[in-house]
């Protein structure tokens, strides 16, 4: 396939967070155990389907995590790893912190969706820490996820408020993870990383050859 | 030897100075408030404090390290909207930091409780927070060797406990209670309820009363509604 193909255009627009976080969840295969991370990966949870049958599980210590609670559902023993409070659905389980890391460093996990500062052509993930002088740094399971589900999915916008690819040749920002991105969803493509570089699955509201110009790693449409 | 103690006060009464004191909980859920007002109160000071966080809000772990009380936090997520009184310290230099991605955190806890020496793991490898660590090719992968964390003294809450100090625990409130209960010389617990031995059935204890020293029981705790847990954060 050449650069210029527009076969892989599949929108005229740019894709909005709702849009994007839908597109994910369709891509889910049925029956897997997922971990959606905190911010932009958990409005994945709004478009899975009751027919896929998807187990969500959450680091502090649960598998079948429903929706978030309202009003008398709130219970303070029941939060979510961004401390908000959730409900259970039928089948769910809880287990202590290292059972609930052994299911991500294990390799039990299926698919862990997050956000990310940069991805490299490699699939280097960078989401922890700006390296900031001063910034406190936190990691909470994120390296923990990153390098042990059998699919690391990141969410992002794909340019910086200034301008600029967060899809980069190496990483600037202080790494996560080697290696450990499998698939980058953004507003304005859907990108396969690997070992040979970065393949363009599709284009929101521009070609390829327009992706391109944005991007400055070599891209190539991935066969079908 | 468990010891049923009348008091959070008498529970907390020999952490000594210079302790490392596990304290459960992963935000809120499960942080053993009463017992760490009993800790603030007694005075110990120059602590290595090992939690998920830092401290939220203007309680429980938080006001301990308000006081000066924490010379260093074991941690995997210490920044947070309303983590201010860590912040403060660590901007100020006046509290030390070791920050544990939260699977190395967990699995530390545990090797500890379970005897390991260390374990490796990919967990980490060519970032930041392995620096300096040993590295091996194990399994088709770069893995980082890392060390156990032991305590002296675990404070934690449960829904349960029986006349043998076994534990039942309530939704995702018992988060690091089983692993920080084996991890620690001495293990405090408080629990909302404590009933007849032979209640609680043998199938569902979740940490058996081997792991646990003292037990004290405080009203409310555990039930998901205890009036000192603020909001969620």
């Amino acid at each position: 396939m050449s650069l210029t193909d527009t076969s892989i255009k599949t929108s005229e627009t740019a894709l909005g967070r709702d849009d994007l976080a839908k597109l994910v969840a369709r891509d889910i295969a049925p029956g897997s155990f997922v971990n959606l991370g905190i911010g932009q990966p958990t409005l994945v949870s709004n478009y899975l389907t009751e027919e896929q049958n998807i187990t969500l599980h959450t680091e502090n210590g649960m598998l079948g995590m429903g929706p978030e609670a309202k009003g008398d559902e709130i219970d303070e023993d029941l939060i979510n790893a961004g401390k908000i409070p959730v409900t259970e659905l039928p089948g769910a389980s809880y287990f202590h912190h290292a059972d609930s890391f052994a299911m991500m460093r294990g390799g039990h996990l299926d698919i862990c969706v997050l956000g990310a500062f940069q991805v490299s052509v490699t699939g280097d993930l960078a989401n922890w820490h700006t390296g900031a002088p001063g910034a406190i740094p936190a990691v909470g399971g994120a390296m923990d996820l990153a390098t042990g589900a059998k699919d690391v999915f990141v969410m992002m916008t794909l340019l910086t408020r200034e301008g600029a690819s967060k899809i980069v040749d190496a990483c600037t920002y202080p790494v996560t993870g080697v290696g450990c991105v499998t698939r980058v969803y953004t507003d304005r493509g859907v990108f396969l990383t690997g070992p040979e570089g970065v393949t363009v699955r599709e284009t929101f509201g521009c070609t390829l050859e327009e992706l391109q110009e944005l991007i400055p790693v070599p891209l190539k449409a991935a066969s079908a | 030897m468990l010891n049923f103690v009348e008091s959070v006060q008498e529970a907390v009464a020999g952490i000594k100075d210079g302790s490392t004191v596990m304290i459960g909980g992963f935000g809120n859920a499960g942080q053993p408030f009463e017992l760490i007002d009993a800790l603030l109160e007694c005075g110990a000071t120059e602590l290595t404090v090992v939690n998920n966080n830092a401290g939220q809000g203007d309680q429980g772990l938080a006001l301990l390290i308000k006081e000066g009380r924490v010379k260093k936090m074991i941690c995997s997520f210490p920044r947070q909207s309303d983590s201010w009184h860590f912040d403060a310290k660590y901007k100020a230099g006046q509290i030390e930091l070791e920050l544990v991605p939260q699977g190395n955190l967990a699995e530390r806890i545990r090797a500890a409780g379970a005897g390991i020496g260390g374990f490796f793991t990919p967990t980490g490898y060519g970032t930041m927070l392995a620096e300096g660590k040993e590295t091996r090719f194990l399994d088709g992968k770069w893995q980082v060797f890392e060390t156990p964390i032991h305590a002296d003294v675990a404070l934690i809450k449960a829904l349960k406990a029986d006349g043998k100090g076994n534990l039942v625990y309530r939704k995702t409130a018992r988060n690091f209670g089983p692993i920080m209960a084996a991890a620690a010389k001495h293990t405090i617990v408080q629990v909302s309820d404590i009933v007849p031995t032979g209640v609680l059935d043998p199938e569902n204890i979740v940490t058996p009363g081997i792991f646990v020293n003292s037990i004290v029981k405080v009203a409310g705790s555990g039930l998901g509604t205890s009036t000192t847990a603020g909001k969620a954060a």
